[in-house]
């Protein structure tokens, strides 16, 4: 393998970028869905951690990963759907109660997910979309797992979605202003449960890619906070999914910064590197916000709002 | 409608059996206690992680099966006010009397705080700098030299590199993690003195994606043998093998893992220093202190080497490793520099494995890029 120095900073924060940022992308999507309905699920943290252990232990069971990445969002879908049942309960804050889903899906996993630590499932396969380049690093950095791909297409579909199909406009108007949506005769509870339920079952999407791509095991460690920082990115992405899907990529490529200094040689202050993507997220958080106004885009009817 | 028993009185009566059947499980456990001895063990992460967890929890299970022994155990206890939690339950609650609390935080001041509440319960720290004086006899601390296992690891990764650029993945630049770079260094080097290892260092025991991240960087980097210290290796070996490198193992066997590039690695054998303070705990005898030993003590040991390893890097780290098991072979001597050029162990000056200031480490020796 070649020298490469300097030039494998950029790379590898491209290559972290491609690697890290599809399960930010598929919480965020699954978070978006469920926040322009008019709800917060903060449980995806746990239905991450559940849809990695599930698609884990699925793809050992049956041999096939993509069975796995199917059962990991039936598990995500499963664990949504209860979230999006109780919040239909008179007064039951969604807040607390995805606290509580986070708290029960992570015990859940790791209670079930004893026996596949140490057995190796088959895992996801890639795409080398980097022949053109004579440079391995480059072609390494390029190797793009189909579900990377299939989440940009759902972020474009739902932003148009979202714009120009009557679901879309019914999901909004829920989200937006309930009063509304039942003048109009929408089933208020049974859209957001629905939309709890798809948010769920992408989240588990996204846990299914931690645990059969990238990294690739199964491990109680596994998560470090993935689906609680896609959360608060979707607040960040303004309820858009397309910068959903940037800075899933901002995220993912942060997170490469600090060791890929490292390995060329800048060592002092790594600890501040290791930090960078929540460093980002501060200073974008403080240069867009503004007390005398609320966010733009926010959906009316979320709780943080009213 | 007679009505012998009131309803008031049903309450009373099962309240009464309530609050007997909660007291009920004290009752025979600390009969239990008298005539066994109830060894608590306590982890950082779960048991089950390819790794250091791992390495211990294999030891606990050997020790269930010793006569007169039972083992309670706690996995994922935090190193804060919750490990003391969990040693004051395992001595009030089940009674143990001897503890192993296996994570290097738990150390200093959680171990030591307990200690001076339960003067009569034995505390055995994995890795702690015990200090006769410094600290109550009724702890101790156990570590083997696992360095005299990555220096061989150094060795047949300087047989192997052939870019003569290594990796090193650790997770915090604690004295421990240092003296195995140094030695992973130090034993690379002994082959041939070109050899440099690029240093990431994580932040924490525990971090998958960024360590999987570290490894893309390095063999971007150009690196052709990576190994570790992390709590699960698991994840390193896996993306080493991957991108095709040779990759060396840490704590526990990992070779199933990369079947290919495996060279060796560097493993735990806590059965050793848990028996000893077993039965000396049974037989009523004062606990070792401060217990240490390496290959020659059987508290550390060897991989197998993989089939990457050619025929040189075999022979010259079996000839190392038999003068380690003599208990002859000295890693750390003089002259010594670190990686800013300054002089470390001056020349003439052998430093023995017992060596404590080897335990206070806080340099990265010549040759290695990367910063304390």
């Amino acid at each position: 393998m070649t020298e490469l120095g300097w030039w494998g900073v950029p790379i590898a924060v491209l290559g972290g970028a491609v690697r890290v940022s599809t399960p930010f992308l598929f919480v965020s999507l699954g978070e978006c869905i469920t926040e322009k309905s008019g709800r917060i699920n903060l449980g995806l943290e746990g239905i991450l951690v559940m849809g990695a252990m599930s698609g884990y232990a699925l793809s050992y069971l049956t041999g096939n990963p993509w069975l796995g990445v199917l059962g990991a969002g039936a598990a995500g879908l499963v664990l949504g759907l209860l979230h999006g049942l109780v919040c239909n309960l008179p007064r039951v804050n969604d807040i607390a109660v995805g606290i509580g889903l986070m708290l029960f899906g992570t015990g859940l996993a790791f209670f079930l997910g004893k026996p596949y630590v140490q057995p190796k499932a088959p895992t996801l396969p890639a795409m080398p979309l980097g022949g053109w380049s004579a440079s391995p690093q480059v072609q390494a950095a390029l190797e793009v797992n189909p579900l990377f791909l299939i989440g940009i297409g759902l972020a474009v579909a739902l932003s148009w979605a979202f714009r120009n199909t009557r679901w879309g406009l019914i999901v909004r108007m829920v989200g937006d202003s309930s009063d509304a949506a039942r003048a109009m005769g929408y089933a208020v509870p049974r859209m957001r449960t629905l939309c709890t339920g798809v948010g769920g079952f992408l989240a588990g999407v996204g846990g299914s890619f931690l645990s059969l791509y990238y990294p690739g095991s199964w491990s109680e460690g596994l998560s470090s906070g993935q689906g609680l920082m896609a959360v608060a990115l979707v607040i960040f992405a303004r309820w858009n999914p397309m910068h959903c899907f940037y800075a899933a990529l901002l995220f993912g490529g942060a997170g490469a910064v600090g060791p890929a200094l490292q390995s060329v040689g800048i060592t002092s202050g790594y600890y501040l590197f290791n930090a960078a993507p929540y460093v980002v997220t501060l200073g974008i958080m403080i240069a867009t916000c503004s007390p005398r106004r609320t966010l733009a885009g926010a959906p009316g009817e979320l709780s943080i709002n009213r | 409608m007679s009505d012998p028993i009131g309803r008031r009185e049903v309450l009373k009566r099962l309240g009464v059996a309530g609050a007997l059947g909660a007291l009920a499980p004290y009752g025979p456990r600390s009969a239990q206690a008298a005539d066994k001895l109830v060894v608590g063990v306590i982890y950082v992460g779960p048991r089950d992680d390819y790794g250091y967890n791992q390495a211990q929890a294999q030891a606990a299970a050997a020790m269930k099966k010793l006569p007169g022994v039972s083992v309670v155990e706690q996995e994922k206890v935090p190193e804060t006010t919750d490990v003391q939690k969990t040693m004051g339950s395992m001595i009030e609650q089940d009674g143990a009397t001897l503890l192993f609390p296996t994570s290097y935080g738990y150390f200093d001041p959680h171990m030591l705080k307990m200690a001076e509440k339960y003067p009569k319960v034995r505390f055995a720290h994995c890795g702690g700098l015990w200090t006769d004086g410094k600290h109550p006899k009724n702890t101790g601390s156990y570590f083997g030299y696992i360095d005299e296992c990555q220096y061989l690891n150094g060795i047949v990764a300087g047989h192997t590199s052939k870019s003569k650029k290594l990796g090193f993945i650790a997770a915090k630049p604690i004295p421990q993690v240092l003296r195995n770079i140094n030695a992973f260094t130090l034993g690379a080097r002994s082959v041939d003195s070109k050899i440099t290892t690029l240093l990431v260092i994580t932040g924490d025991w525990a971090l998958p994606v960024k360590e999987a991240e570290a490894a893309n960087s390095l063999v971007d980097q150009g690196v052709d043998v990576l190994t570790c210290h992390v709590d699960s290796p698991k994840v390193v070996v896996e993306t080493a093998e991957r991108r095709g490198i040779s990759v060396c193992g840490y704590h526990a066997n990992q070779s199933a893992l990369a079947p290919k590039g495996y060279l060796t690695g560097a493993e735990w054998n806590w059965v050793t220093p848990y028996t000893i303070h077993i039965q000396d705990a049974i037989a009523g005898k004062p606990m070792v202190n401060f217990m240490r030993g390496g290959l020659k003590e059987g508290f550390v040991r060897a991989s197998g080497y993989g089939k990457a390893v050619v025929e040189g890097a075999r022979k010259n780290a079996d000839t190392v490793k038999a003068q380690m098991l003599k208990g002859e072979y000295v890693i750390f001597k003089g002259p010594l520099r670190d990686n800013t050029g300054k002089t470390v162990i001056a020349s003439g000056t052998a430093f023995k494995q017992t060596e404590p200031l080897l335990e206070q480490m806080n340099y990265l020796t010549e040759g290695v890029i990367g910063k304390v």
